[in-house]
Formats: structure tokens, C-alpha cells, sequence
């Protein structure tokens, strides 16, 4: 007897859509079709299937399976992300299933910020939605490079292939003004089964992939591999104990955010500017000769220099922005409108420095793409171009050729509570 | 793309990328570990006193592995901690006390038999489980040390409220988790902050599966207790579960114990936790097993999550681990 177990790729995707476009069944469909449901899930499925008395075929009824928490139930929505793994033979997955509710931005925000794909989902007897849009939009401003807008309920408009078209060119000429490396369009039915793992036999018109090989195949996790980019290294700790060759340099602990490093590179400190070469990359036991995003190492310089907490390492010659002064996109998450009359905490890479507001170029209107000038606040949900100056430079990479270095939240310190999350812009959008 | 597992053979990944065409070799075991020593360094780095709860059982094994990739060669910078019922296996109660002392690290133990001598929790029944209770010396503890962090080993895929809990969760000055008003948690920028007398507790391996922690077992070579192999034992069947039978959970009336050859999926207070028929005597045949299970990991052994729909969503929410 031998098994097989998988060590191949993850493919982080979100699900955004309501309970009305048939998301929760959707989620139910691919994880009972690709045998991630367990019998003890299956069973209590069942139960509640019936205490509740709903039908489905085989008694269960898919769309508990994602039904949360007593809270949630008590008040027929769903609350928050909730993270789910599968893996079939090619990959493993992780998705990030968000609610479609009141704070549906700021959960698909959160979902949105680590994913490599997301399924946009449709009602096919409704059409395209407000929220369809403004999905698309996050997803954009995200920087996901894989969208699939997954055409649901297809079993209710007998399976047109007019109805699934006309949808695909409305979404498709909104999308000219987004960007995605990858856009792909599906039509389905998760009640029925049809075009998620398997193709069913009423969709014959439909020639591309189910769902489940797009996400098999999405090549999404390429792009946003974060080997390719330049070297980052921000300085998470520094070590106590000395090491290196003569046992008198300290370690700098710390995640590579992008790019690789090898022993004997020459690299310069952020923001001091003091060079130096890689002695020693260090993981445990382990002596390591290169070392590549996002592995967690210590490194060990081969002179002493003064680093600490925030500080960044990386390739001479290769350098972020080096800046207080940044212009970005930035979603507000908090029920508390901003008051850019105040200091935030902006947390970047591994540094926390005060930052207040220089001002408020736009906000954008997510379902016209519409810049509203003119604003002095934003509230909850609301997306838009901001400039913002911090007590302390930053090293900052733009969000859209490195995120991990091009992202930040602020924090509010009366209350601290995370209120916002930015995508720095290029130095384009500065001027 | 996959590893294979040869009856009886070590477990060797048939499959590691490479990047760059040089020695940068990532499978997702890598990259799961990477992201756990990047949280628990963002919490050492932004609280003020952290501890990490060590049990004995293999999530906490492997968050002791984690601990040292992340910060030797320094001592760790935080003790261990253990909530101890004194309901639970003397096997375990020993490698836990080896463990530390291998590893040179501090740990401190804390136990509800104290809480209940003390009168801080009160049993309505002597011989019921104390599983629920441990709360209350959890919590105890936490302000007794002054901790405002706590890492756990809980993951996402155990269990539905833990699905939507935060890699860093917030916990106000009761210990209480409002699911309703969880921080967004964007990229990996972590929040850590919190006000006098809240803590945080951090979940580095959030994204890990059952599986993913065995295969980590084996390729680190981690030991563990032995009742997590096959073993003979003294059982009888209760609501569907094995119950094991022991001198503090002794046959209920009318049930015959019997001897059958289980193992452990789950290791905790000996009054709710129930091993699985299983003849896997070594970590080769345990991943085995639970690549093939079709019973989710508590769903075949603990008790303390049948009680209802919501049971760990209520015992969460009132500051359980």
C-alpha cells in the first residue's frame, strides 16, 4: 500500500458574493464534490437539514456546511472571513470565504489582501449587481491577478447561453477600466452540480473549464510569487546571542518579503545607508547558502553595525523609495470615520511611526469609477486616493510591484483598533 | 507533485520546487513554517510579555519547533505555560516535563485542582469534566503572570468557530472573544496592540491542516508521546466514541470495557477525549491514516464538542484556548 500526499502549491482564492447569489452552496458544492466534506460535517449537516426542514437532494442541504457561528445563524448573516482548506491531487487550497452583508468591503478587503484569485459571483437571473462591480473594483485595487466571475444559477434561465453572454460583455466592458492579468467567466449551477468539478449535461455550449480545473490550473500564484521581485528584508528582531564567523556579530531575525539573498552579497542598511556583506543566513541548525521570499531566516553581516526593529536590508543598487511622504489608495474599515485632523499609527513592513494627513485627493465611487473630489472624510466602506506623511521615512516599494513592501495599515491608538489598509502608489502619482 | 509513502519506509518528499535553479528548495511545509516564525516574531516583537501554552500534544510540539527556528540561538523569549486539569495522561504530563527540560526553557504549570481548592471554579459534580473549567485558571494565570500575549496551537481547520478567528485574536479584560467586532487582519501586518489588562492570543499555525502538522512531525523527527502510536487499551463505546477507561473515568453501569488496539488523534483531559481504533504504530503509518481519514479530527474524538452546534464557539467566546 502506498498514498500519496501533496506537497504541491497553494492557490489562495476569495469567494464574494451574498447568500442570495447561492455562494454558500456554491463553497458546499466544491467541497462535497471534491470529497473535503467529512462524514462526521456530513452528518451534522444532515441533522440540521432536517431539524431546520430544508431539502436538498441526498437530504443535505450543501450551503450549512459554511453555516458559521450560533451568532451568525441568530441573525441569518454571515459576520466575518472564515478560512477554509481543501486539496485535491494537482493543489491545495485556501479560501478566504467572505460575507456579502453591510461591511461586505472591509471583509473582502481582509480576504481580498492574500489571495491569488477571486470568484466573483453572479446571480444569472438577476444580472450583474451593484456589488458585482464594487467587488471587481477591490479586487482590482487588490491586485489580484486572477478574476473569475462565476455565472451561478444557471438552472433557473434554462441554461442560456444568451443570458450567460450578454452578462459576460456587460462585465467585460466594465473591467476595461480594471486591471487583471486573467479574467475568466463560467457558467454554473451549484445547486445542480453543474461546471464545479463536474460538467453536468446541460451546459454543452460551454467549452472552457469547470471551476474547479480553473483553479487547478490558474497560473495566479506565479504572479504573485514573490521570488522574482527585488531583495527585502525588514528587520523583525535582533538577536541576542552573538554568532557569525568569530562569534561577534549579532543576528538580524526577519521574513525575505521578496527576492533572494546570498552569502557574500553586498547589502545596505535602510534608512542609515551603511553597507556591509551577508556572513551567514541562518535557520536553526542550518547554515544556508541562498535563501529566497518568503523564507524566515537570520542574517549575520559580516561587520557590526547599529540595526534594529524596522530597519531594512536589502541589495545595494536595488533600493525602495525611501520616503515620509506617500500618496495611496486606501480602504477605511472602521465604523469610525477618519478625522484627518488626527494622527493615526501607520504599521509598514516592520515599523509602527505616527502619520498624519496631508490630504484627500478623491474617493472613488465603486460602482461608476467616478473620482469624487471634494471629500473631507471617509467612512466605512469608502475607497480613495490619499497623501499621507509620516514622523519617520519609510522604505517603500509601490503595492503593484511588491505588495509586501507596498501595503500598510493604520491603527488608531485610542482605541487600537486597525481602521484602514493602504497600497502605496508609484512615484507617478506623487507629482 | 507529491510525496510517497512506502510501507514502513520513512516519509520523504518525492517533490521539492526549485526556485532559481539553486539550493532554494519550498514545499508548502516551508512555507507554512515561515509564516508561523514571522507571527510569533511580530508578537514577541510588539507585546510586552508573551507566553506560549505547551500541552504536550503535537500542535504544541511543533509550536515548540517553530519557537526555535524563530529565535535560537537565544533562549526563547517567553515561558511555557500549561493549564493542567490533572485529569490528564501521566504519559503525556511526562514528556511535557522532559520537553521543557531539553529544551532549557521555563515552564509553569498552573492547575484547576488549585482553582477548585482555592473555590474558583466549584463542580457540580465531583466526577465531571474539567475541560471547561480550565478557563478559569487560564484566565487566572494570565493575570497572575501579567501576560498579554498567549500562543496557541489551534488551527483553522478544527473546528467552525476557529475558522473565524484571527491569526491574532483580541481578548478584552475578561478574556472574552467577540466574534461580531474581530480586528481586519490585512496582508501580514498584524495588530498587536492592546490596553491594560487585554491580551492577544496569536495562532501562528492558523493555516495548518492534521495532515500538514504529522508531515511536519516526521520531517523535523519530532518525538511524541506514545499514545499518540497504537496501543492496547481498555475502552468502551459511548455515543459512538471510544471512552477510554482509566481510574478517573472508570466504567459507567452497565458498560462492559473492553481491549482494543487504538491510538490518539487529539490528546487532552482524559475525561473527553476518545482514541480511534487504529493499528498505526509509526508516524509513516499515521500520516497514512490521516491522509485517508473521512472523520474530521475532534469529530472522532472529543466529547466536549458534542454537546452542542455551538460548543466551542461558547467556550471561545468565554476565553477558552
Amino acid at each position: 500500500m502506498s498514498t500519496q500526499l501533496i506537497t504541491a502549491d497553494t492557490l489562495r482564492f476569495t469567494t464574494a458574493g451574498s447568500v442570495d447569489d447561492g455562494k454558500s452552496t456554491l463553497i458546499g458544492r466544491l467541497l462535497y464534490d471534491t470529497k473535503s466534506i467529512l462524514e462526521d460535517q456530513l452528518s451534522s449537516i444532515e441533522k440540521t437539514t432536517t431539524r431546520r426542514g430544508g431539502k436538498f437532494d441526498n437530504g443535505v442541504d450543501l450551503s450549512l456546511f459554511t453555516d458559521g457561528l450560533a451568532a451568525e445563524r441568530e441573525q441569518g448573516i454571515t459576520i466575518d472571513v472564515a478560512y477554509r482548506y481543501f486539496t485535491t491531487i494537482k493543489r491545495r487550497f485556501i479560501i478566504a470565504d467572505t460575507p456579502g452583508h453591510e461591511q461586505y468591503t472591509r471583509n473582502m478587503v481582509t480576504g481580498a489582501s492574500t489571495a491569488d484569485l477571486s470568484i466573483i459571483l453572479v446571480d444569472a437571473s438577476k444580472g450583474l449587481q451593484t456589488q458585482s462591480r464594487r467587488h471587481a473594483v477591490i479586487a482590482s485595487l487588490l491586485g489580484i491577478p486572477h478574476v473569475v466571475l462565476a455565472v451561478n444559477k444557471m438552472d433557473l434561465v434554462d441554461y442560456s447561453e444568451d443570458v450567460f453572454e450578454s452578462i459576460r460583455a456587460e462585465f467585460v466592458a466594465f473591467c476595461k477600466q480594471l486591471h487583471f492579468a486573467e479574467l475568466d467567466f463560467i457558467p454554473l449551477s451549484a445547486l445542480e452540480g453543474d461546471m464545479i468539478v463536474e460538467r453536468g449535461d446541460k451546459l454543452g455550449w460551454y467549452r472552457g473549464k469547470t471551476l474547479l480545473a480553473l483553479l487547478e490550473t490558474s497560473s495566479a500564484t506565479e504572479r504573485t510569487e514573490r521570488v522574482k521581485g527585488e531583495f527585502r528584508f525588514p528587520v523583525q528582531l535582533v538577536g541576542r546571542t552573538k554568532m557569525g564567523r568569530d562569534g561577534g556579530y549579532r543576528g538580524y531575525l526577519g521574513r525575505i518579503e521578496s527576492g533572494h539573498i546570498t552569502v557574500g552579497d553586498s547589502v545596505k542598511v535602510l534608512p542609515s545607508g551603511i553597507e556591509a556583506r551577508v556572513q551567514d543566513i541562518v535557520l536553526l541548525n542550518d547554515s544556508l547558502r541562498t535563501a529566497a521570499a518568503p523564507q524566515s531566516v537570520t542574517l549575520v553581516l559580516d561587520r557590526q553595525i547599529d540595526i534594529s526593529r524596522g530597519d531594512m536590508i536589502v541589495h545595494v543598487g536595488k533600493e525602495p523609495r525611501v520616503t515620509n511622504q506617500i500618496t495611496a489608495n486606501l480602504s477605511w474599515l472602521s465604523a469610525q470615520p477618519l478625522a484627518t485632523n488626527r494622527q493615526y499609527l501607520i504599521k509598514h513592513t516592520t515599523q509602527s511611526v505616527r502619520a498624519i494627513f496631508e490630504g484627500i485627493d478623491y474617493r472613488l465611487n465603486v460602482n461608476t469609477l467616478e473620482r469624487e473630489a471634494g471629500v473631507t472624510t471617509f467612512k466605512l466602506n469608502d475607497i480613495g486616493r490619499v497623501r499621507l506623511k509620516t514622523l519617520r521615512p519609510l522604505m517603500v516599494d509601490s503595492y503593484d510591484v511588491t505588495r509586501e513592501t507596498g501595503s500598510f495599515i493604520l491603527i488608531d491608538e485610542v482605541t487600537n483598533e486597525t481602521v484602514a489598509g493602504g497600497m502605496i502608489l508609484g512615484e507617478a502619482a506623487n507629482g | 507533485m507529491s510525496a510517497v509513502l512506502k510501507d514502513g519506509g520513512k516519509y520523504e518528499p518525492a517533490y521539492r520546487p526549485t526556485v532559481l535553479n539553486d539550493v532554494v528548495a519550498s514545499d508548502h511545509l516551508d512555507w507554512l513554517e515561515s509564516e508561523a516564525i514571522h507571527i510569533m516574531r511580530e508578537v514577541v516583537a510588539e507585546t510586552k510579555n508573551p507566553a506560549l501554552l505547551f500541552s504536550g500534544g503535537k500542535d504544541s510540539i511543533v509550536m515548540l519547533r517553530l519557537a526555535e527556528k524563530a529565535f535560537r540561538p537565544d533562549g526563547f523569549p517567553f515561558p511555557l505555560l500549561h493549564i493542567d486539569t490533572e485529569h490528564n495522561f501521566a504519559e503525556v504530563i511526562a514528556f511535557r516535563n522532559l520537553r521543557a527540560a531539553e529544551l532549557g526553557e521555563r515552564l509553569i504549570v498552573r492547575s484547576v485542582q488549585d482553582s477548585i481548592n482555592a473555590g474558583r471554579v466549584v463542580l457540580r459534580r465531583a466526577d465531571e469534566s474539567r475541560n471547561v473549567h480550565q478557563t478559569v485558571t487560564l484566565l487566572d494565570a494570565i493575570k497572575e503572570f501579567e501576560f498579554d500575549a498567549l500562543f496557541g496551537g489551534a488551527r483553522r481547520d478544527e473546528e467552525k468557530a476557529r475558522a473565524k478567528e484571527r491569526i491574532l485574536s483580541h481578548r478584552d479584560e475578561f478574556g472574552q472573544w467577540d466574534p461580531k467586532n474581530q480586528r481586519p487582519e490585512l496582508w501580514d501586518l498584524y495588530n498587536a496592540r492592546v490596553h491594560k489588562g487585554e491580551h492577544i492570543r496569536a495562532f501562528p499555525i492558523s493555516n495548518w491542516t492534521e495532515l500538514d502538522v504529522w508531515q511536519y512531525i516526521a520531517r523535523e523527527n519530532l518525538q511524541v508521546p506514545g499514545i499518540y502510536f497504537a496501543h492496547e487499551r481498555l475502552v468502551v463505546e459511548r455515543n459512538g466514541l471510544l471512552a477510554p477507561i482509566t481510574e478517573i473515568t472508570p466504567p459507567r453501569a452497565g458498560e462492559k470495557p473492553v481491549t482494543r488496539t487504538v491510538r490518539f488523534r487529539t490528546v487532552g483531559d482524559i475525561t473527553c477525549t476518545c482514541p480511534v481504533l487504529s493499528t498505526a504504530a509509526d508516524i509513516s503509518a499515521i500520516l497514512t491514516e490521516t491522509a485517508v481519514s473521512r472523520i474530521t479530527e475532534r469529530g472522532a474524538t472529543r466529547m466536549d464538542d458534542q454537546t452542542s452546534d455551538a460548543s466551542m464557539e461558547l467556550r471561545k467566546k468565554e476565553g477558552y484556548f
